[in-house]
């Protein structure tokens, strides 16, 4: 009783403590967003539609015009134009948009001469091969789809230079000499798996590491000892499932973390008492959705167990080849999302989105990473409680009018559902190496 | 060998992208920096011999960079050099000039690398140089993975200058991640663990939600060689927690602090007195009581039984919230779903999921 007491007025006495860097930053934000939205309340249904509008032509515009175009303050990203091509294609691709011929062709050629001879892809013509810019152009190449494209793909060298990235801890270097984490992992273990190499080679070693990167609060960190981060969260997340060891992973602690991590201001932020970034709509957002699947998929083969199951075809029509991840992909819901699907989207169209394009948050400029990024997170929020992985939301899911609907993801891999179902046609009937 | 020098200072505000993103940002910067690319390359008698490698773009090129003169030029001749595997002092000065022009050239970072190796060149430069970087700016994968690779050089004589440069990146930003790594990496490696728990104390006194301070807290009290881990620390460790907690109830960096405390060893926490005190305490306070609940709820997951003082605190969060006559796990859940509405579905799961992490639960008591 007295503990109770005296416990209960220091809580009272310490409440009035001169307020800290998170929380004055938080509030700072807090406002801003707050007031977008009490503009948003204060509009009647009619003029709340327009506001809520996904701005499709001027995004179009901003991404077009950056693969025709960037000034000379991009220099610090002239090791990433793979990046900047995946950003755009993908962007577009979501919008269900595509861009004409011509432009498709001058980017497989590009991307081509990012190709090193000894395998992989580096940032630009000329550079070292790196394991994130492989990530990028082979995902762009499957993005712009279509027999050149994927034909492009030299699997035999990137499987060489994915092999030369191997690390004695398990995991993987980013490039020759370069940083082992486990962004290195997603990007190595995503890139062997969507074009049909990946082995145990590869495999080995990569479930214990990543394990021994997930922290205290139930997320994953980059490293070791490293602080739970939603972007290492994600690429953590991602490749145990596609490696199949999904269940080394303390999921409860890390479902728990990911929750937590949806601010009131209905986006998420990166780690525990940071702000919010339109970014992680995908990186967390994603996450959710991942695990969403695995929950979905458990309880489908508990109720299995238990009865005749009648919806045993759907089931198998769903189920992946052995040489793939082990959730279904197309089937995956009658659950609900672990986020709050309304207000992630309210936060990505009301304080991302500019005109042309998307940033971070209120008062931080736009550029191609955000806009893909948070069109990937309105993606996945858009679908969180469909019943198929590609058919229409259910009603109520869908924030604004109908035409805010983009297209769907395979969250895995961050591709558009369509273009993922081709490459993954094609690299099934690839030869063996 | 010898650079030119301009002695002219000047302020000039550029527009940068961020590298990691593309964002606009502006900053001011001095001139100084880059002087010696003042004069061009092609105008360099010692770089007569060179002929610059233009970059093989394709006709038609995507995404493509409108390079200044210089970036182009000084890109071209590193191609060139590059190509040749020309290791020389020349080279070596060529990849800073290329660094400070894009700090984010992996490949250029690599070669120097190399350079540095075959003429055994003076470390202490290239830790002078990355600090001189990131003062422009610090979050770059290149930048930190060099120092890692310099510090690893030089051994246990760089520790306090690492643990120094870490310190002055986090008065500026004290959730740095890249700095958080590095020191991270320079305790493991090289040692200084002597004043690491004062410094976190520290930086939680300035702000007791700062989450990196907490993670580097449970880093140094699991990893540092001669504090005995958590089993020695824990008693103190919780006493330390509960009171910051108290301080602040609704922060969430301390509650998932004490949890990883207890991760692997559920039992002592179940049956900790403290514990179930402070959510008691935390409850009847009335003030943010989510992660009281929340902890309650895995406490009784795990085999905690509430008595009824408890129990009636946690009713009393939402009066009639269990007119249903539910169980007390189920009950939290039903509360939750109401005052902590982001996470309606995930309270509701967990209702739905309730008898299986019992069962869990109870297997992991009897387990340890």
């Amino acid at each position: 009783m007295e503990s109770s007491s005296s416990s209960a007025a220091a809580v009272a006495v310490a409440a009035e403590r001169e307020p800290t860097v998170s929380q004055k930053e938080q509030w700072a934000l807090e406002s801003q967003v707050f007031h977008i939205y009490q503009l948003l309340y204060n509009i009647p249904p009619n003029s709340q539609a327009a506001m809520l509008e996904l701005q499709r032509d001027s995004h179009m515009e901003y991404l077009v015009k950056g693969l025709r175009h960037l000034g000379p303050s991009f220099s610090v990203l002239d090791a990433n134009r793979p990046w900047i091509c995946y950003w755009i294609f993908h962007s577009i691709a979501l919008l269900g948009e595509s861009v004409d011929i011509a432009l498709e062709n001058n980017a497989i050629d590009f991307l081509s001469r990012c190709q090193d001879q000894h395998g992989g892809y580096g940032g630009g013509p000329g550079q070292m091969p790196h394991l994130a810019t492989t990530y990028a152009a082979v995902n762009t190449l499957i993005t712009i789809g279509g027999q050149n494209s994927l034909a492009s793909i030299n699997r035999a060298k990137i499987y060489s230079f994915l092999r030369r990235m191997k690390h004695t801890s398990g995991g993987f270097s980013m490039h020759e000499g370069g940083e082992v984490d486990v962004r290195a992992c997603y990007t190595a273990i995503s890139v062997a798996s969507v074009l049909n190499i990946l082995d145990e080679e590869l495999v080995q070693g990569v479930g214990n590491y990543i394990v021994s990167c997930q922290t205290y609060e139930g997320g994953i960190a980059g490293e070791p000892g490293s602080e739970a981060h939603g972007g290492y969260t994600f690429c953590g997340l991602a490749t145990m499932i596609i490696i199949n060891e999904v269940n080394l992973l303390n999921l409860a602690s890390l479902t728990d973390w990911l929750v937590f991590r949806q601010g009131v201001e209905g986006g998420f932020q990166g780690r525990t008492n940071k702000l919010v970034d339109g970014c992680y709509s995908f990186w967390q957002g994603g996450a959710a959705a991942l695990i969403q699947r695995l929950h979905a998929a458990a309880a489908g083969s508990a109720s299995s167990e238990v009865s005749d199951d009648e919806d045993s075809s759907d089931r198998e029509e769903g189920q992946p080849s052995d040489d793939e991840s082990s959730i279904p992909i197309r089937r995956h819901t009658e659950t609900e999302p672990l986020f709050q699907s309304q207000a992630l989207q309210q936060y990505i169209l009301l304080c991302s989105q500019v005109e042309g394009g998307f940033r971070d948050k209120p008062g931080k400029n736009r550029d191609h990473y955000h806009t893909c990024y948070c069109l990937s997170g309105l993606s996945v929020a858009q679908y969180s409680r469909s019943k198929d992985a590609d058919s229409a939301p259910l009603p109520g899911s869908l924030l604004g009018p109908y035409s805010n609907l983009v297209e769907p993801v395979n969250p895995l891999y961050n591709i558009v559902l369509d273009q993922y179902d081709e490459a993954r046609d094609f690299f099934s009937k690839a030869p063996a190496l | 060998m010898f650079r030119i020098r301009s002695k002219v200072k000047y302020k000039k505000t550029n527009k940068r992208r961020d590298s990691s993103t593309s964002a606009e940002i502006e900053i001011e910067m001095d001139s100084d920096e880059d002087v010696s690319t003042v004069l061009p390359l092609s105008q360099r008698p010692e770089w007569s011999d060179v002929t610059p490698l233009p970059q093989n773009d394709g006709p038609n090129p995507v995404v493509p960079i409108a390079y200044s003169e210089q970036f182009a030029e000084i890109m071209s001749y590193f191609r060139a050099v590059y190509l040749a595997d020309e290791r020389s002092v020349r080279t070596l000065h060529l990849t800073a000039e290329a660094i400070h022009l894009n700090a984010g050239n992996y490949t250029v970072w690599q070669f120097r690398r190399v350079i540095i190796e075959v003429l055994n060149a003076d470390l202490h430069d290239e830790l002078d140089l990355v600090e001189q970087l990131a003062s422009k700016n610090s979050k770059n994968y290149q930048l930190w993975h060099h120092r890692r690779w310099v510090a690893e050089k030089l051994g246990t004589e760089a520790v306090s200058r690492e643990l120094e440069f870490t310190k002055k990146i986090f008065l500026n930003d004290a959730k740095h991640y890249h700095a958080w790594s590095h020191r991270q990496w320079v305790l493991l490696n090289l040692g200084g663990w002597e004043d690491e728990l004062a410094y976190c104390n520290e930086l939680l006194e300035d702000d007791i939600f700062n989450n990196s301070a907490w993670n580097q807290r449970y880093f140094v009290i699991t990893r540092h060689p001669k504090l005995g881990g958590i089993e020695a620390t824990l008693d103190s460790e919780v006493d330390y927690t509960i009171k910051a907690i108290l301080t602040k109830p609704e922060n969430e960096s301390s509650w998932r602090y004490l949890r990883g405390l207890y991760k692997n060893n559920m039992q002592s926490f179940v049956t900790n007195p403290k514990i179930s005190t402070l959510c008691l305490d935390v409850l009847t306070s009335k003030v943010y009581p989510v992660f009281a609940l929340s902890l309650l709820l895995d406490l009784i997951s795990n085999g905690f039984e509430p008595n009824q003082d408890l129990k009636n605190a946690i009713e009393a969060v939402v009066p009639e919230s269990n007119s249903e006559g539910l169980d007390i796990a189920a009950t939290i859940c039903t509360v939750l779903e109401i005052i902590d509405q982001m996470r309606v579905n995930y309270w509701g799961w967990r209702k739905n999921n309730l008898h299986s992490q019992v069962a869990e639960g109870v297997a992991n008591l009897n387990i340890h």
